[in-house]
């Protein structure tokens, strides 16, 4: 139903897509994956009339289309289902859906007619965990998610673009968004779906369609490519050994909690070694990112020992020679309309420190690609974003480094880069800490796997355990 | 530098309109005159820019002149030994009002746009309690020189501006300047690296008062005691920030386009003042630019936003 020709588009002169040929057709599900920095969020958002494109041609059912708005793409029959949602949280569901045509009737709106139209829609999707007129507010995310495509589906979408569905949703609830996506497969809707996950690509795709660098390097039914090659064709380059090999030696005690705890923790003994990445990995709620935040000192223990000492600030955190790479990049990490040069020099200017010419240095070292240091951090992809935040800290050379997965939103040439990066340090002598809620990346880069239920650590695990050791001291009901 | 280039293209045509009515503008005496009425609102501007962006307002500055004068004219009271004790008192009330609105808004977590209105209130209400509405006493020669006189045909209050200017582009490049930037931008991640958020902030609003004591200095010689000396002098220098580029909010634009905003201001000023339009249009033309302005920055939002949904821009 959808067809594009020499798609070309650039930004301020740079360019960033050029001759996408794209096709989709009705009761497809077609996955486009690329690194970040390779387009498919500018061809999305060309497909959905965000932008339009400085050449080629969009032809919806065989007629020639140009999209001057979103909504000329709505009308014609185009949803897009965004990574942050854009739901009103105080209203309810069907109000959620109807938003802006609602139906009236006498001047008023017709509540009933909303209530029911949506009623029928959850119906049709089998979804019968909520009702229209729940508060979106009281819904989970991947219930949002329906929301959101019973939205698109209400407005007769025929191509559903979904950028990124399943980053925010939990493992149990992908399997609602493949049952959905199933769904809308049968109605004949036609799905664009955009993902850094290669499995869900292989579950859920017909086709998949590559981008590198702002150009369609293919497009393959599904059956004939593996998961090795697919990389390979996103990234240039054979990956061979995803992780770094492990180091052997192990050195001093660099850091040692003994019955810590706060608000959120309690009873941690933890040792943090020189070369040695410890994994920490647990259930959402569990308590990691807290675990990280007290050791840094943002969110501080307020019971047992630490050694050397318990910071009661971020500045002692880092007075001890503890760094933290944080979780939310974008809202904890950088101050995004600041160059990378005054991103990477934060820690160093903040307290003080000397050697502000080594930063050059540490940008080559973290492969920023290119390595400038006069650009705006919001215009770099999600990887390089992360390279500057590790400069950053390795700007005061740390003694123990702190990362709160390092690697979402990064895609895989940048995570291979940040893994071996992460090994490197450990091997000049650093102590390593990684929370992740990726297990595999747990798997290959740990030497050692602490796992957190409910504020304390349930078990720790010697390296290469398998996912299903992890998942059962996460998970407290599989103890039994 | 390149930040400011548009507020200066602006100025520059100003300048230009202003000396084609007329000509004496051009000369040395005509431009020196002109910096020198311009110079206590760009100075207030720059003091009012580390503000705006480490993401605060300071909209005591205007009152805060007005006591400062005040102040200075009832202590002085005539006597020429009394210019420099008062002149470090001047200096030490700004500061000092600037850490109070500083620790309220950081420490207490008042917004800053309502600890420094309530201030502008206690502070002109403070003023007309002492002076009755009438300020008595009378400011010395020596103190009045600094508004008035000169170092041969420069006017004091030019090499003022020059060395408050110096100063403010000096700061904005040395670390604090940097981290007040990245606090403005991202407090939580300035938290996040080290930054001492509320202390840089405290400092920021300092400076502000303390821009405020040096204006107070320099119009007290002159325009002289009167109880509205400083009326409305912080939404022109909020106007003159912005209209510079500095974005409400905070994490964006140069100290250096801040003060040609204040230049470009005082130049719209002496413009309409040529072409004989009244200057109680002041306020009403300063209300536009801010609308204006602040609307022109809102309209470039989603192109902003771009980057920030994922790899739009990213590709190089």
């Amino acid at each position: 139903m959808l067809s594009m020709r020499g798609i070309g588009k650039s930004f301020l002169g740079v360019r960033v897509l050029s001759g996408i040929d794209l096709d989709v057709t009705a009761g497809e599900v077609h996955a486009v994956v690329g690194e970040n920095g390779a387009g498919k969020s500018t061809l999305m958002k060309i497909i959905c009339g965000v932008h339009a494109p400085d050449e080629g041609t969009i032809e919806i059912d065989g007629r020639p289309t140009s999209f001057g708005h979103p909504l000329d793409a709505q009308r014609s029959g185009i949803a897009i289902i965004y990574q942050e949602f854009n739901l009103l949280p105080e209203r309810t569901v069907a109000e959620n859906v109807f938003l802006g045509r609602e139906p009236v009737r006498r001047g008023l709106v017709d509540r009933t007619a909303m209530e029911q139209a949506t009623e029928r829609l959850l119906d049709e999707l089998g979804e019968g965990s909520f009702g229209p007129r729940e508060a979106v507010k009281r819904l989970s995310v991947a219930q949002q998610q329906v929301v959101e495509i019973v939205k698109a589906l209400s407005v007769n979408a025929r191509l559903v673009v979904m950028d990124e569905p399943s980053a925010a949703l939990a493992e149990h609830e992908v399997e609602l968004l493949y049952r959905l996506i199933g769904r809308l497969r049968e109605r004949g809707v036609a799905v664009l779906y955009i993902s850094h996950r290669l499995r869900e690509v292989f579950d859920l795709a017909d086709r998949v369609t590559v981008l590198k660098d702002g150009s369609r390097v293919t497009t393959h039914p599904i059956g004939e490519v593996t998961s090795d090659e697919l990389i390979r064709l996103m990234v240039g380059r054979d990956l061979g050994t995803y992780f770094p090999p492990r180091s052997s030696g192990v050195g001093e005690t660099r850091l040692s909690l003994r019955g810590a705890g706060n608000h959120k923790l309690r009873g941690i003994d933890l040792e943090l070694r020189s070369g040695e990445i410890v994994g920490v990995a647990g259930l959402q709620g569990s308590g990691r990112s807290e675990l990280a935040k007290a050791i840094f000192g943002a969110e501080p223990f307020t019971e047992g020992e630490m050694t050397p000492s318990r910071p009661r600030s971020v500045r002692e955190g880092v007075a001890l020679g503890i760094g933290l790479v944080t979780e939310d990049r974008k809202a904890e990490g950088l101050a995004l309309h600041q160059s990378v040069r005054d991103n990477a020099l934060l820690v160093a200017r903040a307290v003080g420190g000397k050697d502000r010419d080594g930063v050059h240095d540490l940008l080559e070292r973290v492969r920023l690609s290119p390595p400038r240091q006069d650009q705006e951090v919001g215009y770099l992809s999600g990887g390089n974003q992360q390279k500057v935040v590790l400069a950053r800290w390795m700007t005061m050379a740390p003694r123990v480094l702190l990362f709160d997965e390092p690697t979402r939103g990064v895609d895989v040439g940048a995570k291979a880069a940040i893994h071996d990066l992460m090994r490197e340090l450990a091997n000049d002598g650093m102590a390593i800490m990684m929370i992740s809620s990726e297990l595999p990346e747990l798997i290959g880069m740990s030497d050692r796997i602490v796992v957190l239920r409910d504020g304390r650590i349930a078990g720790t695990l010697p390296a290469g355990p398998s996912e299903e050791a992890i998942m059962r001291l996460a998970a407290a009901e599989v103890v039994s | 530098m390149k930040r400011a280039l548009p507020i200066l293209a602006v100025l520059v045509v100003l300048l230009a309109a202003i000396a084609f009515v007329n000509p004496f503008f051009l000369e040395p005496a005509g431009f020196l005159a002109f910096a020198k009425r311009a110079a206590p609102l760009v100075i207030l501007a720059a003091g009012q820019y580390f503000v705006i962006v480490s993401g605060e307002f300071d909209l005591s500055v205007g009152s805060l002149v007005t006591a400062e004068v005040v102040i200075a004219a009832r202590l002085i009271d005539g006597e020429e030994p009394a210019t420099w004790p008062v002149i470090a008192l001047l200096i030490v009330i700004g500061l000092l009002v600037g850490l109070v609105n500083g620790v309220v808004t950081t420490k207490l977590r008042v917004p800053s746009f309502i600890v420094t209105l309530g201030m502008l209130l206690v502070l002109s209400g403070a003023v007309f309690l002492w002076s009755g509405g009438a300020p008595r006493g009378a400011l010395s020669e020596g103190f009045r020189a600094f508004g008035r006189g000169g170092l041969g045909p420069v006017p004091w209050s030019v090499l003022i501006l020059l060395a408050v200017g110096a100063a403010a582009i000096w700061l904005m490049r040395a670390d604090f300047g940097k981290t007040l930037m990245v606090a403005g931008d991202n407090e939580r991640a300035a938290a996040l690296s080290g930054v001492r958020v509320h202390r840089v902030k405290i400092f920021a609003f300092m400076l502000s008062g303390l821009a405020a004591a040096v204006t107070a200095i320099l119009l007290g010689g002159f325009a002289g005691v009167s109880a509205q000396v400083g009326q409305g002098l912080e939404f022109s220098a909020i106007t003159a920030v912005v209209l510079g580029g500095v974005v409400l909010g905070g994490g964006r634009g140069s100290v250096l386009a801040a003060m040609a905003g204040a230049f470009t201001l005082e130049a719209l000023f002496t413009l309409l003042n040529l072409y004989g339009i009244s200057g109680a249009l002041e306020f009403t033309v300063q209300g536009v630019i801010i609308i204006v302005a602040v609307a022109a920055g809102a309209v470039r939002l989603p192109w902003k936003f771009t980057p920030r949904k994922g790899d739009a821009h990213a590709a190089s």
